[in-house]
């Protein structure tokens, strides 16, 4: 049976971080899916890149719309890429969900001199909300009822943007999101109250 | 096992063909030397070419394969050995793609081997065959191309030694095609897989019927050898799992009889694997054709993924977790020299409990990702 071609609008969170990269960069999408950002990338902004991926139908539905994947463990393979190998890597809303998430971005930085990072924020107000009221948060950015959530760390951005300090990680541009996957319109620095998610581009070379 | 899955039928009765590729005016120049003055292959071919030449899928078999692949020959009783994944409808879809599978050199079932005629001296070649690399057999499937007119493949595919030749095809001469897929292949056996090889030609050679490989001859032939050799190749073929769900313990008649004689039902089975082989395949074949994968290390060579950066073509790479005679790390290697090449490299690691075998199978969620590579490759065209 043929899989459809996904089509349709990239998603809002997708269309922003396409901005961030620059045309004719090699993109290195990790959980990228069924490749939508990179099918993107690679159509519209003339890129180049791979996917990694670890759910099978996700990986097929890639590979139908000829997005090169591999199907790889982020917690565990990334060894498989060289040093400084491509323009950018990207992980999105992933790094709450992997095991490591030190060495993920340990190793990210090791393989792109930009980092592209987005990741749910625990600390959002109504997160806040709902486990003073007694339970775990649920929201559009963290979907999942406690026992089949994929993610196993709830950090906020406020840890976030420590531990990119202490693995020695700069930003370079920090997009807070609304719970729609919108730019939030609040002043920067309230962000980890007001923000449902933030995206972050980052680079480990001194002077960016 | 996984039953077929496949709803149209099969190709129904194919037939093979065989052409004179190299001659003494045109000898084949072997890599490591040497020349053959003479090579005849044997190939299949199923669908149609395309008024624009750009549908053509050529499959490489692996160490016993044939050119047989799909559809019946007239008066067997089994289809070809990859029928479960060519023919109308079927992830290799016949009534879209052209697909060719030649025999390859060095092999004992229509085209040229150490079993073949010497032209120079008019008896068997025997050892006097020269040593093979896998450049040689690139270097036939190419002639053969050029002798259907087929400037340029749409893809190239095989499983095992025929992802091995794959992977020569597309570093050596990537711009002979747009896709390739390579499949429970490596590119550099380890030192279990040359040890299981090294068992498999001692058991060949040391069987006094084997004559220095003139046994032909003498009306001989090393069959004692060869079957062992095969019975415990087809061991690595399978994984343990597959054989504990296949034979368990069973006895093979009422119960165990507790004697050197076969006792298991995996025994007999192993017993009919190497009788059934003898049929089909010359010792001397296996001796050639196992050495090849042996000395086979491509990414070796100095400068050896600079033809292909260059050219560019799609690549698929798959691996079946239960395989340990090329398991997904010999997988992930050649994966891993792809990607440090900056190429278009695609790789599956499919979950199977079948083995190094299960290339041979229809597993849904592998024919599926055979169908969406291909698919996708006849979409964007060559």
């Amino acid at each position: 049976m043929s899989q459809a071609v996904p089509t349709g609008p990239l998603r809002r969170d997708l269309a922003l971080i396409s901005s961030l990269i620059r045309p004719g960069s090699r993109v290195l999408d990790l959980g990228c899916g069924d490749g939508g950002l990179l099918r993107h990338l690679m159509s519209r902004r003339g890129c180049a890149g791979s996917g990694v991926e670890i759910d099978p139908d996700a990986v097929l539905s890639a590979i139908r719309a000829g997005v090169p994947v591999i199907e790889l463990d982020i917690d565990q393979d990334l060894v498989l890429f060289a040093d400084q190998s491509y323009d950018a890597v990207v992980l999105s809303r992933t790094l709450q969900a992997v095991h490591r998430p030190r060495e993920v971005l340990l190793e990210m930085a090791r393989i792109a001199p930009r980092v592209i990072v987005s990741m749910p924020n625990f600390a959002y107000w109504r997160n806040r909300l709902r486990l003073l009221a007694g339970n775990a948060p649920v929201s559009k950015d963290l979907p999942h009822s406690w026992y089949d959530s994929p993610n196993v760390h709830f950090g906020s951005l406020d840890d976030l943007e420590r531990l990119f300090d202490e693995l020695g990680l700069t930003v370079i541009r920090c997009l807070p999101l609304t719970a729609s996957g919108r730019r939030s319109p609040w002043p920067d620095r309230t962000r980890n109250w007001v923000a449902g998610a933030a995206l972050y581009e980052l680079t480990a070379v001194a002077g960016g | 096992m996984p039953g077929p899955r496949t709803t149209a039928a099969g190709l129904g009765l194919v037939e093979a063909q065989q052409v004179t590729l190299f001659t003494s005016q045109q000898p084949l120049a072997l890599a490591r030397g040497g020349r053959l003055d003479s090579v005849q292959v044997r190939y299949e071919t199923y669908g149609r070419l395309s008024p624009q030449r750009d549908n053509a899928v050529f499959i490489c078999h692996a160490l016993t394969g044939d050119a047989h692949a799909a559809g019946q020959q007239a008066g067997a009783d089994k289809p070809g050995w990859w029928d479960n994944l060519i023919g109308p409808g079927r992830p290799l879809d016949t009534d879209r793609f052209f697909v060719v599978c030649p025999n390859i050199l060095g092999g004992c079932q229509g085209t040229t081997g150490p079993g073949s005629l010497n032209p120079a001296t008019g008896r068997v070649f025997g050892l006097d065959f020269p040593i093979l690399d896998m450049a040689d057999f690139v270097s036939v499937h190419r002639r053969l191309c050029q002798q259907l007119g087929l400037s340029r493949l749409l893809a190239v595919i095989g499983g095992s030694l025929g992802g091995m030749q794959v992977l020569e095809w597309a570093l050596s001469h990537p711009s002979d095609l747009a896709n390739a897929c390579v499949i429970a292949a490596s590119s550099r056996l380890s030192a279990q897989n040359i040890a299981f090889s090294a068992v498999a030609r001692e058991a060949i050679m040391r069987d006094p019927g084997f004559h220095q490989g003139q046994y032909s001859q003498y009306g001989d032939s090393p069959d004692q050898g060869l079957s062992i050799a095969r019975m415990m190749a087809h061991i690595t073929y399978l994984s343990e799992e597959a054989l504990a769900l296949k034979f368990d313990r069973e006895p093979e008649r009422d119960g165990l009889n507790h004697g050197f004689g076969v006792d298991f039902a995996v025994e007999s089975y192993l017993h009919h694997q190497g009788e059934v082989f003898l049929d089909r395949f010359d010792a001397l074949s296996y001796l050639y054709l196992s050495r090849v994968m042996d000395y086979f290390d491509p990414f070796s060579r100095p400068q050896a993924t600079a033809a292909i950066a260059a050219a560019r073509p799609n690549l698929l790479v798959c691996s079946f977790t239960s395989d340990w005679r090329f398991g997904p790390e010999h997988s992930r290697r050649v994966v891993g020299h792809l990607e440090r090449a900056g190429l278009p490299v695609t790789y599956r690691e499919l979950d199977s409990k079948y083995g190094h075998d299960s290339f041979l199978l229809p597993i849904p969620r592998y024919h599926d990702t055979l169908r969406a590579f291909l698919d996708r490759a006849l979409e964007v065209g060559q």
